[in-house]
């Protein structure tokens, strides 16, 4: 049986290399299935990864807390009145929410800032030295300011690469440096390591951070002192969470004096949120790859079975012959078989390294992320062989069928 | 000797359309192992019918057939595909090679079907060739080969496997005198060197001289059975 199937696939790889053309035809529709499938799926894993990590960019089991009511993708919606928040809601949350871990907050306003004769605007953010260790920044050069520095307003900020890259030469040590924000001159005390995109599409890395009370009483000049732009907390546990939240809720409802039925002047956000957006986009994406990929496997199996019965009828009197010395139905159902499965995983084989291909063209010409997905190369396999069996069953029923004597004498 | 073939009132009935069409009417015939038979006849005198059921291609509507004592008549596709591949070979008249297959793999057809090793079915189908004079000639498509030579890979596929009759139907029937000769004189060795039962159908007289015994058929029946001393033999 085993010098059978190796004949069989023998004479099926000849048969097709004689008919390159009409192969190669046959093929198409499996190549371009398995190959948009493969670049697709190498294209979408590329994003969800570059997805995952901007997410794990916010920091780890991160809550924000936002005045006013936002939409889902993060747009600030009730913004007159957005001075809900304070920083005296974080103290207290954090003394009454045994789950937080930490808390802190932040307000953030676009400003010049200037370095000799260098000028950048960018967002300038008062934060609380606790914001830096919930959001999970680090540092490349110097360090972060401390609670000494945010209780005397001193005038020290941290810049992002983006900033960094601005503001300063190539190379150039900024640690010490002067810059000037809105007129105030300020020393830099650290460099943040970069980030990059925020899971919103912002570049993370273009920021400067500045001890809040410095912010609101000689850079922001704000109307209402201790309002904040969010609150930020943390968990131990990612499990935590929803509970934290529930927790956040009832301690800012309390203080904002909310009652029964009035809505809540705030609303919070965990980082799951923001990753269970993410997820049903690349959701979507697989459903549609699916469709694409169904259709066109649909389409090339279609043309699988449509040459293997063009090449049943022409090769009747081979089958005739064969069944003459001796073949039997098996046989000849097998050889039609093996003739489709080797049609359609030659296709396979072909849209994975076309797919391949396009997926690295993906990352080179656009610039997009991809990964090579072996599991969809894998599946793209099984599904081109079950393509193969599925559509070849019918025209090798056909041939095994045939009866020899007719067959013998077909013209 | 016991008989390789016994036929008891075999009959074949074709319906085509509301016609009935009877190919074959009370066939009785006993072919011993070793003769060299000629089955001659008009065309529609059921000599194919005949041979499609000898040669277990088709079955009877009704009698018996027994193949080397074996009840052939109602048996599964499967063992006639067996018996075609152990005791039977074919010639037929138009070759019937598989095109752009070489020589040797033609040849090697029956051997792959009983599911030898390559290594094996190559050695006899090379064997196979040589007895018919194509020695050299393994790796020649179809069409880089003469009629002639072209039947003479054919028979070599009918005997590789062995078998015990070989069925020639009209064999030199696309073929000029000279190599009609050749491939009447390597079946007459076949027959007379290696006992290989021969039955050929034919409508030309000096080819059915070649053999022993003479059938003759006529509308679904044996009309006309002879048996004779072979004209070439002492001749050449």
């Amino acid at each position: 049986m085993s010098a059978f199937i190796l004949l069989t696939v023998m004479t099926a790889l000849r048969i097709l290399s004689r008919n390159r053309l009409r192969a190669g035809l046959t093929m198409l529709g499996i190549v371009i299935g398995v190959g948009a499938v493969i670049a697709m799926v190498s294209i979408g894993q590329g994003a969800r990864a570059a997805v995952q990590a901007q997410v794990a960019s916010m920091g780890t089991n991160v809550i924000i807390i936002m005045p006013g009511s936002t939409t889902v993708s993060g747009v600030r919606g009730g913004q007159g009145g957005a001075v809900t928040l304070t920083v005296g809601d974080a103290a207290e949350l954090k003394k009454r929410s045994p789950l937080l871990s930490d808390t802190g907050w932040a307000k953030r306003d676009v400003m010049q800032i200037v370095n000799g004769n260098r000028n950048w605007n960018g967002p300038v953010n008062g934060i609380s030295p606790s914001y830096l260790t919930i959001r999970d920044w680090s540092f490349t050069s110097g360090g972060p300011f401390t609670h000494t520095d945010l209780e005397s307003a001193a005038r020290v900020a941290l810049i992002g690469q983006t900033t960094l890259e601005n503001l300063f030469d190539f190379g150039e040590d900024a640690i010490g440096a002067t810059i000037r924000i809105k007129n105030v001159p300020f020393q830099v005390v650290g460099v943040l390591a970069p980030k990059g995109q925020s899971a919103q599409g912002s570049d993370q890395d273009d920021v400067i951070f500045i001890p809040f009370t410095t912010a609101e009483r000689k850079v922001f000049g704000s109307q209402f002192l201790g309002s904040v732009g969010a609150l930020f907390a943390s968990t131990e546990q990612s499990a935590d969470l929803p509970e934290a939240v529930e927790q956040i809720r009832e301690v800012l409802r309390a203080r904002h004096r909310l009652q029964g039925e009035q809505a809540d002047d705030f609303t919070i956000r965990t980082q799951v949120d923001i990753g269970k957006v993410q997820e049903s986009t690349s959701q979507t994406l697989t459903v549609m790859l699916f469709a694409i990929a169904s259709v066109s496997l649909l389409v090339g199996g279609i043309g699988i079975m449509n040459i293997l019965l063009v090449s049943v009828t022409e090769r009747t009197r081979e089958i005739g012959v064969r069944m003459a010395v001796g073949a039997k139905r098996l046989h000849i159902l097998m050889q039609f078989l093996i003739e489709a499965v080797t049609l359609s995983l030659v296709g396979g084989v072909i849209g994975v390294a076309v797919g391949i291909v396009g997926a690295r063209l993906t990352t080179v010409i656009a610039g997009w992320p991809t990964i090579i997905s072996f599991d969809a190369i894998a599946t793209a396999f099984v599904f081109s062989l079950a393509v193969g069996l599925f559509f070849g069953l019918y025209p090798a029923n056909k041939a095994a069928r045939l009866n020899p004597i007719e067959a013998l004498r077909y013209e | 000797m016991a008989s390789l073939i016994v036929c008891e009132d075999l009959w074949k009935i074709y319906r085509v359309g509301d016609v009935e069409v009877q190919a074959l009417r009370g066939i009785n015939l006993t072919i011993d192992r070793g003769e060299f038979v000629a089955v001659m006849g008009t065309s529609g005198s059921g000599k194919s019918t005949l041979m499609n059921i000898l040669g277990c291609l088709d079955q009877p509507t009704r009698g018996r057939y027994e193949l080397d004592g074996m009840d052939v008549g109602a048996a599964k596709p499967d063992l006639l595909a067996d018996l075609r591949n152990r005791q039977i070979g074919f010639v037929f008249q138009s070759f019937n090679l598989i095109p752009r297959t070489s020589a040797l793999e033609n040849a090697q057809l029956p051997l792959f079907y009983r599911g030898l090793s390559i290594k094996e079915q190559r050695k006899q189908a090379a064997a196979a060739l040589q007895r018919v004079g194509l020695a050299g000639r393994e790796q020649h498509y179809p069409t880089q080969l003469s009629g002639g030579q072209q039947q003479r890979v054919a028979i070599a596929r009918a005997l590789v496997g062995a078998p015990s009759i070989l069925f020639a139907d009209e064999p030199t029937g696309n073929l000029d005198t000279a190599s009609s000769r050749e491939i009447m004189s390597i079946l007459e060795q076949l027959n007379r060197e290696d006992g290989i039962t021969i039955i050929l159908v034919t409508h030309e007289s000096d080819i059915a001289a070649y053999a022993s015994r003479e059938l003759v058929m006529k509308d679904g029946q044996i009309v006309q059975d002879v048996r004779r001393a072979p004209h070439l033999t002492g001749v050449l």
